[in-house]
């Protein structure tokens, strides 16, 4: 396993990422977050909604929309990304860092098939022919818990549920064994019980591949129950870190403790 | 898939029979129509009208016969040409028609397909804006006036391609025509296009493919490319409304001697049977070709097509 | 309605056309219909008072274009006015009745819309003769479509809408409540769409009359001038050209202004 001494997956030091607003005032959606991730790490990042969790997460992958402004050290593998050039990032993406997303119905294209949107990263990344690619997407997709994975490849997003079409995702995010999965709320537009499955594959997957992950979500639930360390994030900034048992006993900024407070009202109100 | 086609099937039927019922009326209820009874006639030829078109029956019975006759695939015979049945006449001029139109939707989408694409992702720079200033113009210039204008500069003025007149059946007689009617459309190809395809690259799924490292041509292709020609596919349905009518004025500027020419001339000339027949032709098309579309259009989708 | 962003280059171009059209009587020497044998065939000659020359029967081309122009706006009014009464009258009612009714009279819009109407024109100018007014009511019959559909979602938005209710129940009829209360509301999105069937309209008239079947000589409109001037391109091609730029002109800055005033309102409304 990993020497605990050892350099950092990924590092970033005082990343912003900044938008040039209406009256040429600019907004940062992410500011000076520093951020470690070790391998085999999964750390999760807890924020509401507008917290700038998703724009961090598009930093790293340079997905961010045109007109942002990026600043500070992003260092992948000893790599720096943020201004990297846009081909290498490319040889990157759903290769060694891959991006699992919110919705999968509308995550997928309806108009191609499962198995041509997985076969594709192989074929693109690993020059795998397409017969090659689809032995590997098949047993991946078995891997995920898909039944009848013979029948599945052939068949469009819709055809699938939720749950299933969540798991593709995943499955198609770790074809070509990543080192860094990010997820952005992987899990909030499936039902509860659905919800536990894909927790449950997620630390299975990194038990097995050993992949890192970084998992935003606005669902302390959720990072309770896989997070080996958590970050909170409001308003672009990152306010708290710490390891996840002790985030839960001792929160030390307001802001932790105000969301603490709101989830386990929630959870109370629904026991 | 099957139970939306005939779904569609079903639905053009009324369509149809509101095209013949309001050909049937109007050629009835028409003041100086043929069944005129003011009208002065030579006996002989008012008793060959009435027997031939049974105007001694109840007007309902007439209707139903009419309804039988159009059913039957027989548009009656020419007012003008005595001893020619419309569907004759139709025959005749039906190849040119739908080769010059044809041809046309075929051009737009050749030459509207990348220009769309070309506008759509250099969005904002001046070749987008200059894509869609052209485009414009296409569309508002009316074929009644690009067709002339294209016959003067490149016949008449530079000499390079001849003017109409189909007699040899030489290819370069299609060129000016083929490029006056597809004028209009080769701008709205590329502007649905464009649009269809600024929309469809905002799409979630459009963004999980360049998170998967894919390069732009990949993306366009393979990803985009089909969401993309949807819009345009049921286009072509109402399209062809506009291609009829273009070909209408276009054959009577180039004088070509298709469906067209025979309607016009029918329209001068009072043969009500042809200009009816025709109509309802016409109206046929339309619906075939909206069908057609729409046909196209659900099998396209995975989700309709698969239901 | 705030004519913010019109586009002024358009503007000022229909303002002149329409000027001229409207002035030609009055403050030209030349009608449009007196041949004039001394004169035939002359190219633009500024010294003898006919700035783009004459056509073939000695009649000055710029009074002719001028007239042509009238004719065809006057033409295209009445038809979009014609298109309009019964686009929104039809609209009204079926947006006001809703339910089944509602669902009938906007299927036969469906049903409607998919016909060829250029062909059925042409059968009416077949059938009722080549008679200028009956063209525009012709023009009219097949145009009101849209503007039904218009009519028809903007009544259902209103219809829900306190003061309808309050009319209601203060006992008004319906008949009162749709020219009272309804119309004077629907006035504003009416008067965008009109902007774009004029332009429509004015190409229908064209065509008809360019295929023969419209405006009749003496009288002429610019699609028989385009159709004289095709006819002679090679001589002349003034004849052809004039006309067709000017009904291109005609059209685009129509088109271009109802863009505006529509993208303006559907602003507006939000």
């Amino acid at each position: 396993m990993e020497n605990p001494a050892a350099s950092p997956l990924l590092a970033l030091s005082n990343v912003s990422v900044q938008f040039p607003d209406e009256g040429g005032v600019a907004s940062f959606a992410v500011h000076n977050a520093n951020l470690d991730l070790k391998g085999g790490e999964i750390l999760g990042v807890a924020g509401e909604s507008g917290s700038g969790k998703t724009q961090l997460l598009m930093a790293i992958m340079g997905l961010t929309p045109r007109s942002a402004r990026l600043s500070g050290n992003l260092v992948f593998k000893g790599e720096e990304l943020l201004h990297a050039r846009r081909q290498r990032l490319r040889e990157l993406r759903g290769n060694r860092i891959a991006l699992v997303f919110q919705d999968p119905m509308t995550a997928l294209n309806p108009y191609l098939t499962i198995g041509r949107q997985m076969t594709e990263v192989l074929e693109y990344h690993g020059g795998h022919s397409r017969a090659a690619a689809r032995v590997r997407v098949l047993a991946m997709l078995e891997s995920v818990g898909i039944d009848n994975p013979s029948l599945r490849i052939g068949q469009y997003p819709h055809q699938l549920s939720g749950g299933m079409r969540q798991r593709v995702m995943l499955g198609m995010a770790l074809l070509c064994e990543p080192d860094l999965l990010l997820a952005d709320e992987p899990t909030t537009a499936l039902d509860v019980t659905v919800q536990a499955q894909v927790l449950d594959l997620l630390l299975e997957l990194r038990a097995r591949l050993g992949t890192a992950i970084l998992l935003v979500t606005h669902d302390l639930g959720v990072l309770a129950r896989v997070a080996d360390r958590i970050a909170v994030m409001q308003a672009g900034n990152i306010v708290e870190q710490a390891e996840v048992t002790a985030l839960f006993a001792a929160p030390q900024h307001p802001y932790t403790r105000m969301l603490l407070d709101s989830a386990r009202r929630l959870d109370a109100g629904s026991a | 898939m099957l139970r939306y086609v005939l779904r569609r099937l079903v639905a053009a039927v009324p369509t149809m029979l509101v095209i013949i019922t309001l050909a049937f009326a109007l050629l009835h209820a028409a003041p100086g129509g043929p069944f005129d009874e003011g009208k002065e006639m030579i006996p002989e030829i008012k008793a060959s009208i009435e027997k031939t078109y049974h105007l001694d029956e109840a007007v309902p019975l007439q209707y139903l016969r009419y309804l039988a006759q159009i059913a039957r695939g027989d548009l009656g015979p020419s007012f003008q040409y005595r001893n020619t049945s419309v569907n004759e006449l139709i025959a005749q001029g039906l190849p040119i028609d739908l080769t010059i139109g044809g041809l046309a939707l075929l051009v737009a989408l050749l030459v509207g397909l990348p220009l769309g694409v070309l506008a759509a992702t250099q969005r904002g720079r001046w070749l987008d804006h200059l894509s869609m200033g052209i485009s414009l113009l296409g569309i508002s210039v009316p074929v009644l006036v690009i067709a002339p204008l294209l016959i003067l500069v490149f016949a008449v003025t530079l000499q390079w391609l001849p003017a109409g007149d189909w007699g040899d059946g030489n290819p370069r007689n299609l060129v000016l025509p083929v490029l006056a009617l597809s004028a209009p459309y080769i701008a709205y190809v590329a502007r649905i296009t464009r649009g269809s395809l600024v929309e469809v690259l905002q799409a979630p799924y459009i963004r999980t493919a360049r998170a998967k490292g894919l390069p732009a041509h990949i993306i366009l292709l393979r990803h985009a490319m089909k969401p993309t020609l949807l819009p345009l596919v049921s286009f072509l349905g109402p399209a062809s409304i506009g291609v009829i009518t273009g070909s209408i004025v276009i054959e009577s500027v180039f004088g070509l001697p298709g469906i067209g020419r025979f309607f016009v001339n029918g329209a001068f000339n009072r043969d009500y049977t042809l200009v009816m027949g025709v109509t309802i032709l016409y109206g046929g098309l339309i619906v075939l070709a909206n069908l057609l579309a729409d046909l196209c259009y659900a099998w396209l989708d995975p989700r309709v097509r698969l239901s | 309605m705030t004519p913010t962003r019109l586009p002024r280059p358009s503007l000022v171009v229909l303002i002149s056309i329409l000027v001229a059209a409207l002035a030609v009587p009055w403050i030209s020497p030349y009608d449009y219909y007196t041949p004039s044998w001394d004169e035939l065939d002359l190219a633009p000659h500024l010294a003898s008072g006919h700035l783009l020359g004459t056509d073939g029967l000695g009649r000055d081309l710029l009074v002719r274009l001028m007239w042509g122009c009238r004719i065809s706006l006057l033409v295209a009014l009445l038809a979009s006015l014609t298109s309009l009464v019964i686009g929104v009258l039809w609209g009204v009612t079926a947006g006001y009745l809703g339910g089944r009714t509602d669902d009938l009279m906007m299927r036969a819009v469906d049903v409607l819309y998919s016909l060829p109407f250029i062909p059925f024109v042409i059968v009416l100018t077949v059938l009722f003769g080549r008679n200028i007014l009956l063209l525009f009511i012709a023009i009219g019959a097949v145009s009101w479509l849209d503007i039904a559909r218009i009519v028809r979602g903007q009544t259902l938005s209103l219809r829900h809408r306190e003061f309808i209710e309050a009319a209601r129940v203060g006992g008004m009829t319906s008949f009162s409540i749709i020219t009272r209360h309804l119309i004077p509301n629907l006035i504003g999105i009416v008067l965008v769409y009109l902007t774009l069937t004029i332009p429509t309209v004015i190409l229908i008239e064209a065509l008809l009359s360019f295929l023969g079947l419209g405006a009749q000589a003496p009288l002429t409109s610019l699609g028989v001038m385009i159709a004289d001037g095709a006819a002679q391109m090679q001589s002349r091609p003034l004849l052809l050209i004039c006309p067709a730029v000017l009904l291109a002109v005609l059209v685009y800055c129509c088109n271009r202004i109802g863009d505006a005033l529509r993208d303006a309102s559907d602003r507006a409304s939000g």
